[in-house]
This record gives structure tokens, sequence and C-alpha cells, in this order.
């Protein structure tokens, strides 16, 4: 229950430090860190226009994604801290949730009957396709690793055997970074800041959806990052540690996390979108390492 | 041959009298035409028709960059004969645009035009049923293929243009720009409008963003009619202004460039170094863009040795940052990864559409009004061209840096080597008797290329006819090319690189 606030918690100002480290970059004013909460307030306020071509699908989507969502944020857990689910495979159930929530968005998009959302939700069904591999093949190395199959587990046992870990877990931890970017739609695979309707990804996929059903999507994304802060800092924080303790480096690494993105998205340009597919297949290769690598630490194979 | 020889030709910003001006028939017309535009060296730099009692009197401008002079030929078609004639265009591409603007305006039919499309709707319009909404696009029948149209209102802030892409998936088969939707009917106000600051208002406001480009081709122009004799400072002061506009759109360019590839560092920095120089300008005239700066026969802002320390100290803090903001930028693996091999025109491609300035020179044509038709002021203080030879977006990201390298060093040369004097300068003078029955051309570098205005008097001395041509006029078939066989999502930083404009289209 603990992991789910914490969660919960971190990803209200998540959003807030990318825009405030980027802002601070660019030379311009920062925004303060609870702009996007604010904004969500606002859109909160206000009334949901539907397009005439619409159907139910679409009414229905930003309610279906965002618990989705939030279901997913409930297999979680943080150090010593349990998710509030768990069984055996609940990644498997937890990758697909999210997909479900996505799958939900695309044929929303696709239901709004316009030719750019349709070109988004192409894109996005794309790139979601491809970074799905990527999940798999290195939560899979970690179950073969720890010998378990549910992310409590998994993470528990993660820390208890050698020192090999830390091999596998800075791969990991990059891999994880960059798939939270896919997944969220930023930098270097889409620009969340765009106005350019034929570039975007995931902001197109949105551009009927107004008032309040906007505000989850947002809230959607912020708990995305959350989430894969979760999984990151939990390759860090050991479960032998004080509870404050696991507390405080869960909530620094989230800050850490965030800080990352926004001096990731700062300091480069964004890809050429078919340059895109290939960039994103290049993260299951490094799942493919994390794989091998734990083949030969469990002496799946051995070397001579 | 003899024929070519007697052809007669003008100087950049000279007169000449209509009746001088041989009307040839439309086989020699022609003939003739076909003959000078096979040579690389020459160009079109306006062709159009006017009303001359009931008869539809066309008139051609073709630019020589090697003699330095404008050739000028004529045809008449009768009112009582068919109005139809034999299109150029199926031999010459470069004049498609020309030759559908005349069918617009007067619904002269061009026989064999590949693409007799309407240009920007005006009011006097021959054919009034001609409507926006009717136009036509053309279209392929396919299961596979799907269309997406963009436009007319345009997603940031700029100006109204409906773009129809025929797509492959992701990929761009085709891409029609059409233009239009302003119906401004500029070169009609220049005859309605008597008082000669009113045409000088009028033609500062020919684009937002060329405001002393075009202003100076006017002023030139209007003085050349008058025979007003100005003086070298004051060449000297306008060719001052047009290079400070062009280094601070290629900035901004470069700025808005960084923002589609979502590179916001470039972007806000570019953007402020794009602000201290419109501030200069400000401070010279009062006003960014360099507005009330050109006047004709005179000007109330000269410039002054404290505004020259001004300036050196602005460039020299501009230049430093410029360069160490440009180092970081040019330089980045993602920002080339984004902009190269993006959006290539090749030579051939870019000289059959007729391409100007900039976006010539990004295909390696030297392509440079103030290279080849200099007036007093470029001919006193020569500049260089520099041209690319790749033709992508990468090339004109490029060459925008380039030419602000080479427009402050001009600048600096200008600078360094002219003593300004305030004391004795020309008050403007809207009073000038223009010379009647004659034609004045002038043609001006503009940041985006050659501004072409063309006047001509009637009988009293009053203008008849006023001819307005924006380098975009020529550009924008190259920006259709650049997007062949381009990611859809690679349109808005093809776009950008051009940055074409769509007021100077719909005039």
């Amino acid at each position: 229950m603990i992991s789910f606030l914490l969660i919960l918690v971190s990803s209200i100002f998540f959003v807030g430090i990318i825009i405030k480290v980027k802002a601070k970059i660019a030379a311009r004013k920062m925004p303060s860190v609870f702009q996007p909460l604010f904004d969500v307030i606002r859109l909160f306020k206000k009334g949901a226009i539907y397009s005439s071509t619409t159907s139910v699908i679409f009414k229905i989507t930003p309610l279906v994604y965002m618990a989705s969502v939030l279901m997913a944020t409930l297999f979680i857990p943080i150090g010593s801290q349990k998710g509030f689910l768990s069984f055996e495979g609940d990644f498997v159930f937890f990758a697909y949730l999210l997909a479900m929530g996505k799958f939900m968005m695309i044929i929303a998009a696709m239901d709004t009957g316009s030719g750019f959302e349709a070109m988004g939700a192409n894109r996005e069904a794309l790139y979601s396709m491809l970074v799905e591999p990527a999940f798999f093949i290195l939560i899979g190395s970690m179950a073969l690793f720890t010998h378990n199959t549910s992310f409590q587990d998994l993470y528990m046992n993660l820390h208890a055997g050698t020192e090999l870990t830390y091999i596998i877990s800075i791969a990991a931890i990059y891999i994880l970074i960059y798939i939270a970017m896919i997944e969220n739609s930023r930098m270097p695979v889409d620009d969340p800041k765009t106005h350019l309707e034929l570039t975007m990804v995931h902001e197109v996929m949105v551009l009927d959806n107004s008032g309040f059903d906007l505000g989850l999507i947002h809230i959607a994304t912020w708990l995305k990052f959350a989430i894969y802060g979760g999984l990151i800092s939990n390759f860090v924080i050991q479960t032998t540690w004080i509870w404050y303790y696991q507390i405080t480096a869960f909530l620094g690494i989230q800050i850490l996390f965030a800080i990352i993105i926004g001096l990731v998205e700062a300091f480069r340009a964004r890809n050429k979108m078919e340059k895109n597919p290939q960039w994103i297949i290049m993260l299951s290769a490094i799942a493919v390492v994390i794989f091998l690598t734990t083949l030969i630490i469990t002496q799946k194979i051995i070397l001579n | 041959m003899n024929k070519l020889d007697s052809i007669l030709r003008i100087k950049n910003n000279q007169s000449v009298e209509l009746q001088k001006i041989e009307t040839l028939t439309y086989a020699d017309f022609y003939s003739i035409v076909l003959e000078l535009l096979k040579k690389e060296e020459n160009h079109c730099v306006t062709y159009f028709a006017y009303r001359r009692k009931d008869d539809l009197q066309f008139i051609i401008a073709i630019a020589d960059d090697k003699n330095h002079d404008i050739a000028i030929l004529s045809h008449i078609l009768k009112a009582r004969k068919k109005q139809e004639l034999n299109s150029l265009t199926q031999s010459i591409f470069a004049l498609h645009i020309f030759e559908r603007e005349i069918y617009e305006n007067f619904g002269v039919n061009f026989i064999n035009h590949p693409w007799q499309k309407p240009v920007r709707f005006p009011h006097n319009r021959a054919d009034k049923k001609l409507q926006i909404n009717d136009y036509p696009f053309y279209s392929i029948k396919s299961e596979e293929l799907h269309e997406v149209g963009v436009g007319p209102i345009h997603a940031g802030i700029i100006e109204p243009g409906h773009f129809r892409f025929i797509c492959n998936g992701e990929n761009v088969l085709h891409l029609e720009i059409q233009l239009g939707w302003q119906h401004r009917g500029v070169e009609q106000l220049f005859l309605n409008k008597k008082h000669n600051l009113q045409r000088n208002l009028l033609a500062e406001n020919i684009a937002g963003d060329t405001v002393i480009g075009h202003t100076t081709a006017f002023a030139q122009t209007m003085e050349t009619l008058a025979n007003k004799q100005i003086s070298e400072q004051l060449h000297l002061e306008r060719a001052l202004a047009l290079e400070l506009e062009r280094i601070a759109v290629h900035t901004g360019d470069i700025g808005a460039l960084c923002v589609d590839a979502a590179y916001h560092l470039g972007a806000n920095v570019f953007g402020i170094l794009r602000t201290a120089i419109i501030n200069f300008t400000q401070l010279w005239c009062g006003n960014r863009f360099g507005k009330s700066l050109v006047r004709m026969g005179g000007t109330h802002f000269p410039f002054t040795e404290d505004l020259k320390i001004e300036l050196l100290q602005m460039l020299a803090k501009y230049e430093k940052q410029f360069e160490e903001m440009a180092d970081l930028t040019y330089r980045l693996p993602s920002v080339q990864n984004r902009f190269d091999f993006v959006g290539t025109v090749t030579k051939k491609q870019a000289q059959l559409v007729g391409t100007v300035g900039l976006s010539a020179r990004m295909s390696n044509i030297v392509k440079d009004i103030r290279v080849s038709h200099p007036n007093i002021a470029y001919l006193n203080f020569p500049y260089q061209t520099i041209t690319l030879k790749k033709g992508d977006v990468f090339a004109r990201f490029l060459l925008k840096k380039k030419e602000i390298r080479k427009s402050i060093a001009w600048i600096r040369n200008l600078m360094e080597h002219f003593q300004f004097d305030n004391k004795n300068t020309q008050k403007p003078d809207y009073q000038l008797n223009l010379k009647p029955n004659n034609l004045a051309i002038s043609l001006v570098e503009a940041w985006r290329g050659e501004v072409c205005h063309c006047a001509i008097t009637d009988e009293n001395g009053d203008l008849s006819h006023y001819k307005v041509k924006d380098p975009s006029m020529h550009n924008w078939k190259a920006l259709e090319l650049s997007l062949r066989n381009v990611e859809i999502s690679d349109f808005p930083i093809n776009n950008k690189s051009y940055n074409l404009s769509y007021c100077g289209n719909d005039l």
C-alpha cells in the first residue's frame, strides 16, 4: 500500500521537474513544479467536447486508459514495501495492462476519423510493438536470475545473491529509462512540445480529447513515468535498508530520473521518424546482451 | 540570330520609353524567349500582361547574369483575336507561374500548358466563377494511397496555405500547395492610391518580413521613373538595412528550425540573438522591421556616426554569442542527423523550376542580384556569393549561417571605409514627376531572393501598371519537389528551411 501511495505522490511533481530542468537549460523562466498539476485542475473544471463522428469508444477510452495505468501501479513494490497485488507471472499481466490502455487510445484515435490521428495511432502502435521485446527480455532475464516470476519476489531476491547483480542493473536501468521515454512519447522518439501535427506521435492522438478526458490522460502519463521510476529505483534500493532510507532513496531516484529526462531532452534534437524503429530495436539488442550475461552468470551457458 | 542582337537591353534600375520596346509577333517572341532562356545565365525576372486600350500587351524581362543587363521583349494580343497562345511552359518550365497568372487575370488560354491552374484568386480575375474551393487538385485513384490535407489554417501563427499530400504510408509521393487565400489586390492598390506616400506605405506592407527588400525595390523604381538622383550614402544606408534584415531573418530561421528539430536550447538562443538585430533597427528608425526607414527620394532617419558605434558594438556581441551557439548546434550529431539528406533538390530540378536566391544557392546555382545586377551600393562595396552543393535541409540550414557571416563582414567593411555624414541628407520627396510612357524595372536581392518591381506610366506620367514579384513565386515549386519521396513528418522542417512567403504570393 505504501508503495502505491509513494508512486502517486511522486507522479505529481515528476513532469514538473522535467519542464523545470528544460526551462533552466534553455535560459527561460522556470515554471512551478506544480504547473502540470494546475493545468490538470484547470482541465477538470472544464467540460469535454465530443466530435459528432466519434462513438462510445472515444468516450470510455480516457477512463479505461487511466484505470489500466492505475491498476498497473498496484503491482509495483518499492524496496521491502510490497506491492498491493502480486502473483506468479504478474509482470506479463502488468505489461499487457499498459498495452490494453494503449490499445484503447489507438482505436479511440482512429474513432475520430481524423487523418492526423490515424497517422499518430499508426506510429504509436509500431513503436509499442517494437519496444515490447526489450521489456520482456529484460524482466525475463531477471526472472531467470532470481528464479522468481512476480515483480515482488523478483526484486526481493535481486540483491540477495551476489554482487554480479550490479552488472545487469546498470544496463537494465539504461533500458528502463528509454522504455519510459518511448512509452510516454518523449524525446528522442517524439517531441511533446511540438505544434506540428505531421511530426507528432502521442500528442496528435489526443488532439480531440478535451477537458476532463484530457486531464485523465495527462495524469496517466505522470503515473507511467512514476511507475518506471519505481521499477528503476528497485535496482538501487536494498531490501535490507531501514524503511525511511528506502523512502528517501525512492524519492531521490524519482527526482534524479526526472532530471535525467530533462537533460536528455534539452541537449539533443529528436530522431528522424524513419530512424525511430531502428533506434527502438537497439534497446532490444541491449536487453539480449543482458539475457546472455544472465545465462553466463547463472551458468546456463558455460564458457571455456 | 540577328534578332537576338537587336533586343532592347537595359540595366537594373533603368527606365525605357515604351515606344522603344519593339512589339514582336508571338512567333518571334516565342522563339527569342526560348533562345534566351536556354542559356544558363539567363532567367526570367518578370513576365506579365496589362491592358493597353483594350488590347493586351505582354512584357517579359529576362535578366542576363553575364552581361549584367535585362532584356525586354514585348508582344500584343489584339482584343478581337482569339485569347489563346502557345504555352512557353512546355519548354521552359520556370515560366509556369507567370503564364498561370496571366491566364487567371485575363483569361488567356495557354495551349499545352501542363499545369494551368489559378495562382491567387484576385478580385479582378477573369473568370469570377472560379472559386477557391473548387481548386483542381491533382488526384490519384488508388486503393493503397491516401491523401492528407493540411491547412488552410496553419498550426502555427503563420499565414494561410493549403497543402495536399498524396502519401503511400508515411512516404509522400506528391505535394500540391494551394495558395491564394488572402485576396489583397496589392498591385491594383498601387494604381488606386494617388499619393506617393500611400504607395510607399503599401510597398512596406507587401510582405512583413521583407520590408526593406520590397520598399527598396519600390523606391528605386519610382526614383528611376522620375530621374531622381540619390546620394551614394542613401544607397548604402538602404543596403545596410537590407543586410541587417537578412541577418535578422536568417537568425530567426535557424532558431525556428531548431524548434522543429526539438532542440530548444538552440531555438531560444537564436531567438534572443535575432532580437538584438531587430532592436538595433528599432533604435535606428523606430520600427523593428524597418518600416518607415526607406522612403522615396530620401530618408527621415539618416545613419550617423553615433549609430555606427552602436552597431559595431552590437555586432561584436552578437557575433561572439552567435559563433558560440552555432558551433554547438551545427556540430550536434542529433541535429545533423535530423537535417541531413532530407528534402534534396538537385541542381537540375532547381534550374528547371527557376528557383532564385537562397533556394537556388543551396543547390549550387550562383544567383545573386547583388553580384549579377548590383546597384551603386554593391558596386562600391562588392559582395561575394556563396553556394552549397547538396540542396537538402542541412544545406539550407548551413547556408543561412554562412550568409549571416558574409553579411556581417560586408557591414564591417562598409563601416570601416565609409564616413557617414548626417548634415546634407536628402529628405523624402513625394512630389516626384514621373516620366510619361516609360517602363522602369528594379531588382533587389532580399533575404529570400530577388524581388522585382516593374512600373509603367501612361501619357500623363501617372502609373498605369505596377507589377510586383516576390522570390517565393519561383520557390514554392522547389518546396513541392523537396517533398518527393520524403517522409510526411519531414514536411515541417522542409517548409521552415525555405520559409517562403504566403503574402508574397497572395499579392
